[in-house]
């Protein structure tokens, strides 16, 4: 009890320096927590993958589309329950800043496969019904705040032209990490146009999406449908969705890495800072520590009380900057529109956060306390605070 | 390496008050330390109270000091986050005491140092003389054998001096201590009941 209340009053006797060094742990813990949910954003997609749900693209490159005749040798083959054809579309809304993704899909199964999209029946009723129906994420609803009924006009860039779609549903995620910033449309209404604008680009799709009976067996499955297409003129690429999504993030992982980097980076300089702050502070206080040995106690209690004190800053600094990130996230998120479909604060990355703080808290306070417990006492009692 | 002390040697006797007195670096500080058991000389006997100090360990030694060696300070050394009655009460929490006992121990040192009415106040609330009477309770209060006192007047006015001089008679007449007192101050001297002086780590006298 008198430690802890010796702890707390050495640690608020120069206040100014104390809040100034809460204030640098609580942006250092923000900062990490931001850094490390950006992160986990980039690998959202393939987090959320399912287990049971391949991708089979073209083996040259995914911007070679794939004859549509193979949905039905794909179906065909033992251990397969679904096939679905998507197109990544590309479209502009309004203008170019406003990127979201745009799937033309075939629209049952497709989305009987993707049972985190919630829809509403009666709105995928009128969205199967509507030839120009899309579906749209409850996340680019409120971003660009499309409701049903509403028309959406894109511009084609891959597939030129002026394009009119009707909101006739939107969707909400199953869990919080679900993608809920997609919009999807009728794969019938992109190949219609296709066909009469550049026949020779009709009945094409860009990937496969294949949901297998059993998921042990997705490596063997994945073999037969690249063994079935081999030695074609379009052959095939098979892989699980989560390989899939990871592939597209190893493209920009030179980014993610810096990323991270950059994130410890933060905690070691704060480190820095906090190892500066208690080496000042036990400097000054050497006096007190020689009295305190001289009246008999012990470098045990001196210790707690360096690093109580280091703990104490480090541990306060974090909490601060921990119960910040979640508002600061939430305008980092939304201020990023549909970039990052999820932008969610693992329990990790607060797990990681209350590291670093412990992290910090006990680094800085080791060489101050084995100064102090080590000082003669007379050679303390000389020390000038 | 310059020997601070050579071939000193004497005794002090239970209940005295001694006054060390010599030139700035004649060793009398550290020959003060030496007996207190917070230096350790480099060879030689050093015995208090029937204890040989140098055969103790670091623990030892602590817990040596805790029980049989009060502090003064030239310049108070009170730990200036805690109140005079928590100053005071530091080197209880040593014994295991319950609270109620340390309570009653503390009042009754503030109140034989006249700082009763103080026992709230910080350190950088007291004047120098107060700090060092509550400097003084908090030597006494684990009721040791021995006061060692370094230069404890010399950052007090004449008056405040005075006071805490009269309060180390007091401590040695009236409650039997035995004090060591380091002073350049011979109106200081005059109140020990011996004075021994010591020139370039010798004794003189």
């Amino acid at each position: 009890m008198h430690l802890l209340k010796l702890i707390l009053r050495n640690t608020l006797r120069h206040k100014l320096r104390t809040l100034l060094t809460v204030l640098g742990l609580l942006v250092a813990i923000l900062s990490f927590g931001l850094l490390q949910t950006v992160v986990d954003a980039w690998y959202s997609g393939s987090k959320a993958a399912a287990p049971d749900r391949l991708i089979t693209r073209n083996s040259v490159s995914l911007v070679v589309p794939l004859p549509l005749h193979y949905r039905d040798k794909i179906r065909g083959i033992d251990g397969v329950r679904s096939v679905a054809g998507a197109n990544w579309f590309a479209g502009v809304y309004q203008e170019p800043k406003n990127f979201f993704p745009q799937f033309a899909i075939d629209a049952l199964p497709y989305l009987a496969m993707y049972p985190e999209y919630r829809i509403p029946e009666d709105q995928l009723r009128d969205f199967l019904r509507d030839r120009k129906g899309a579906v749209v994420g409850r996340k680019l609803a409120n971003t660009y705040g499309f409701k049903v009924g509403d028309l959406v006009p894109l511009k084609g860039t891959i597939f030129a032209g002026n394009w009119e779609f009707v909101v006739r549903a939107i969707y909400d995620g199953a869990t919080p990490t679900t993608d809920t910033s997609q919009f999807f449309f009728h794969w019938e209404y992109l190949n219609e146009s296709v066909r009469a604008r550049a026949p020779q680009r009709a009945n094409h799709v860009g990937v496969f999406v294949v949901q297998v009976s059993d998921v042990a067996r997705a490596a063997e499955i994945s073999k037969a449908i690249d063994a079935q297409f081999g030695n074609s003129a379009a052959e095939t690429l098979t892989e699980t969705e989560q390989a899939f999504q990871i592939g597209f993030v190893k493209q920009t992982e030179a980014i993610v890495i810096a990323i991270r980097i950059v994130s410890f980076v933060v905690i070691f300089i704060i480190l820095a800072v906090m190892a500066n702050t208690m080496a000042m502070t036990a400097r000054e206080r050497m006096s007190e520590y020689a009295t305190l040995k001289a009246l008999g106690f012990g470098p045990g209690f001196l210790g707690s009380l360096i690093f109580g004190e280091s703990l104490a800053i480090a541990v306060t600094g974090a909490a601060l900057g921990v119960i910040l990130t979640f508002p600061v996230a939430d305008w980092f998120a939304r201020q990023m529109g549909t970039l990052f479909p999820v932008f969610e604060i693992s329990t990790n990355t607060l797990w990681l956060q209350a590291g670093c703080a412990v992290v910090v808290g006990v680094a800085a306070a080791v060489l101050p306390a084995h100064r102090a417990a080590r000082v003669r006492i007379v050679d303390g009692l000389r020390a000038v605070g | 390496m310059v020997p601070v002390l050579e071939d000193i040697s004497f005794d002090i006797a239970t209940g005295d008050f001694v006054a060390l007195m010599g030139p700035s670096g004649s060793g009398k500080s550290t020959l003060l330390n030496l007996i207190a058991g917070i230096d350790r000389p480099d060879s030689g006997e050093l015995r208090v109270g029937g204890t040989d100090i140098m055969t103790l360990g670091e623990a030892e030694l602590a817990d040596w000091r805790s029980r049989n060696v009060g502090f003064i300070f030239q310049f108070y050394n009170l730990m200036p986050v805690l109140t005079a009655f928590e100053n005071v009460e530091l080197p209880l929490l040593l014994t295991g005491l319950p609270a109620r006992a340390r309570r009653e121990h503390v009042d009754m040192a503030l109140a034989m140092v006249g700082l009763a009415d103080r026992m709230e106040h910080y350190p950088s609330e007291l004047s120098g003389g107060q700090q060092q009477r509550v400097a003084i309770a908090r030597a006494i209060i684990t009721d040791p054998a021995i006061l060692v006192a370094d230069e404890p007047t010399g950052d007090l006015d004449r008056a405040s001096a005075e006071d805490i001089l009269a309060l180390m008679d007091r401590m040695n007449t009236e409650l039997g201590k035995t004090i060591i007192m380091v002073t350049h101050d011979p109106y200081a001297a005059k109140r020990a009941r011996s004075v021994r002086h010591l020139e370039k780590g010798v004794l003189t006298d």
